[in-house]
């Protein structure tokens, strides 16, 4: 699904990524965890082509493909899908309109025929039901005045919505009281399937309690120092990073 | 000295442009003309034309239709409305010629005076028509003509009533509500480069109501300069509707000076959408005379390659308790320059007064020019007034949320531009010129509006 070989990458003058290596497969989920400022955002920043940070070193495969070669528009065609940590306000862009230009650019890029009208209603109310979310949301403007739980189980709307192949859920359990994270992890459960595969960045292991994780990558300084089973997220829970920072 | 040309002109032909006018109209020619001699154009340093250079414009030698030549041109086969549910009574004005229908009449049968679907005693259409059918109503009207604009010291004005042949009216009586919108198409249509000066009155008397759509197009390819004068008078709790849309081409120039005057209670809803364009400068000056008043206003400009937009509003609060409201949004794309320059002012004892005036503008290269000049001068110490101003680029960061969800680019540009104008039009309130607009705004951010939809000459 996804190679990423010694990936090096700087916003600025700053370099913050210094050598990422990675391989997912098809239909893992991989979490990462980390300190603060360690890099896990700029690596799901850097994968969907965010042109504020620049690759200056290393490959990054996507199906076989060269990902770093690909407009992030393009990215998202081949299925590749962010949840934001911190979703964007549109005011006047309508959700319907929005989501209804990305599902058909898509599409289009399938070469498939684009949704008729009534299709694509259908298709969003259908979607709408995984992560409970108000038909009322659905007829605003994207994101405008979404409560903080609201803006997260719209991401993963639009997950559903899109349907990729790689999610990378940057932080979609920050701000989210428990009733909110059980339904954007049963969500998040329910689109997953033996061909898709998941990146969770989270700081807490309770997140992936409820979706569970194949493998655990530490990221600390701009590389992985640590990749090991799903019982290293609770291990850092109960004691930090400190001892992992020690025995480098 | 460009005016020069304008001044010979008019005393060359006065005899023929008094012949072919109402008297209406001819009253106040000769004064009109001296203060335009004495006056000339203003110059960039005059602070209400400092964007937009009016000698530069009025230099070239149009020509000017003043001995009437009929324009061989049939309105209701040039303009078809291509989106429907846009139901309105339709009017034409060609170049300055209210177009009465003759052509489309059998000969020697005139249209009634009065358009059967109008509610009784509206009258719309040429004043002369309705001076030589009916004189009384006419000359009882005559004393609105050029009242507000007479009391402006504006040359473009001054040029205007000197030189204007026609006169649309729009008379509404009192108490009577004019459901159905009317829109007036003004076409200009000519085989050489034309100047053309039309003219508008309105009247609403106490509690009427109109709704007025004003869509300018230039159907031939030629230079043309249109000045326009529109007055208005809401009378005591009248409420009018005034939008105008301009869809025009880059050779032309529009110089439109509209004056309000509102009485006790109106409303007045005024909208100026400039949509494609050469050269174009929107004047309004407003005065809220009676208590309880009120205007909204509103302006969005879209304009690229060398096109140019400048607004200017004057809001006057001469009396308590009147609410004014003012929303201009520019984008701007290539070297398209705006201006936007707007003055609330509050006069002495107009407490209570609640303005506000908000100018917002995206300019989308480094080529594109702003300027923008939001003022209040307040003569009363209990009021609400705020101004603001922004000039900026699109958001980067729903740009890159856009594109992430697969939108491409360039559409998310257009989308998140359209999202930025759409405030404007959403405050319209004729629900088929609002669908409308959003239709017309979406083909001209996708270049798929070359210059005027729906007029077949254009094409």
């Amino acid at each position: 699904m996804l190679e990423v070989k010694n990936l090096h990458a700087r916003i600025g003058d700053k370099e913050i990524l210094k050598g990422i290596d990675l391989v997912i497969k098809d239909g893992e989920t991989h979490a990462i965890m980390g300190p603060n400022g360690s890099g896990k955002s700029t690596l799901s920043a850097v994968l969907v082509g965010n042109p504020l940070y620049e690759v200056t070193e290393g490959e990054v495969f996507f199906d076989g493909k060269n990902l770093l070669e690909m407009k992030p528009e393009d990215r998202a065609h081949e299925g590749l899908f962010l949840s934001f940590q911190y979703p964007i306000e549109i005011p006047g862009v309508p959700m319907t309109q929005f989501l209804k230009a990305a599902v058909n650019e898509k599409r289009k890029y399938q070469g498939l025929p684009e949704l008729k009208a009534s299709e694509f209603m259908k298709l969003m109310r259908e979607k709408q039901k995984i992560v409970q979310l108000d038909n009322k949301l659905a007829n605003r403007s994207v994101n405008e005045g979404f409560s903080g739980g609201e803006k997260k189980r719209n991401e993963i709307f639009q997950m559903a919505m899109l349907e990729p192949k790689l999610s990378i859920l940057d932080e979609t359990d920050s701000g989210l009281d428990v009733d909110a994270m059980r339904i954007v992890a049963e969500g998040v459960n329910m689109l997953k399937t033996p061909a898709t595969s998941c990146i969770v960045i989270t700081h807490y292991d309770r997140l992936l309690d409820m979706i569970r994780p194949d493998v655990v990558h530490v990221l600390y300084q701009g590389r992985i120092v640590k990749t090991a089973g799903p019982e290293l997220a609770q291990e850092i829970q109960e004691r930090g990073y400190d001892w992992i920072k020690e025995g480098l | 000295m460009s005016e020069q040309q304008y001044i010979e002109l008019y005393q060359q032909c006065r005899q023929m442009i008094f012949d072919h006018s109402c008297s209406v109209l001819n009253a106040v020619r000769d004064a009109a003309f001296e203060r335009f001699s004495k006056s000339g154009f203003p110059t960039k340093k005059v602070e209400r034309y400092k964007y937009t250079d009016i000698e530069k414009l009025l230099a070239p030698n149009y020509g000017v239709n003043l001995n009437r030549l009929h324009i061989p041109v049939d309105p209701y086969q040039a303009f078809k409305c291509d989106v429907p549910n846009l139901s309105t009574l339709l009017y034409f004005v060609v170049n300055d010629a209210v177009y009465n229908g003759e052509k489309a009449e059998p000969r020697g049968e005139r249209i009634p005076l009065a358009n059967p679907k109008l509610p009784e005693g509206v009258f719309i259409g040429s004043v002369n028509e309705l001076f030589s059918r009916n004189a009384s109503l006419a000359t009882s009207l005559s004393s609105y003509y050029n009242q507000l604009a007479c009391q402006d010291v504006d040359a473009i004005t001054d040029l205007n009533t000197m030189l204007a042949q026609d006169c649309l009216l729009v008379y509404v009586p009192r108490n009577v509500v004019a459901d159905k919108a009317v829109q007036i198409i003004n076409i200009l249509r000519s085989d050489v480069d034309l100047m053309a000066n039309r003219r508008v009155l309105v009247v609403a008397e106490e509690n009427a109501e109109i709704k007025l759509l004003f869509c300018d197009h230039a159907a031939d390819d030629r230079n043309f300069l249109a000045t326009q004068v529109i007055e208005v008078f809401a009378g005591a709790n009248a409420k009018i509707e005034l939008y105008c849309l301009e869809e025009t081409h880059a050779r032309n120039v529009r110089l439109s000076n509209v004056y309000v005057k509102q009485e006790r209670d109106s409303s007045v809803k005024h909208n100026v959408i400039t949509l494609h364009n050469g050269v174009t400068r929107n004047k309004l000056d407003l005065t809220l005379e009676g208590e309880g008043a009120a205007c909204q206003l509103g302006g969005c400009v879209i304009a690229d390659k060398q096109q140019h937009v400048d607004n200017n509003t004057l809001i006057v609060h001469q009396a308590p308790h009147c609410t004014s409201n003012q929303l201009y949004k520019y984008v701007l794309d290539g070297e398209a320059t705006g201006a936007f320059a707007g003055k609330v002012y509050v006069a002495p004892g107009a407490q209570k007064t609640s303005s506000q005036m908000t100018n917002q503008n995206l300019t989308s290269t480094t080529e594109a020019r702003m300027y923008t000049q939001p003022m209040l001068e307040i003569y009363a110490d209990d009021v609400k007034c705020a101004h603001g101003s922004t000039v900026g680029q699109l958001s980067d960061a729903a740009l890159f949320y856009m594109r992430q969800r697969g939108i491409p680019e360039k559409e998310a540009r257009m989308l998140l531009q359209v999202a930025f104008i759409r405030e404007v039009v959403d405050q319209i309130d004729l629900v088929p010129l609002r669908d409308r607009l959003h239709h017309l705004i979406d083909k001209r951010f996708r270049g798929e509006l070359s210059k005027c939809e729906g007029c077949k000459l254009c094409r």
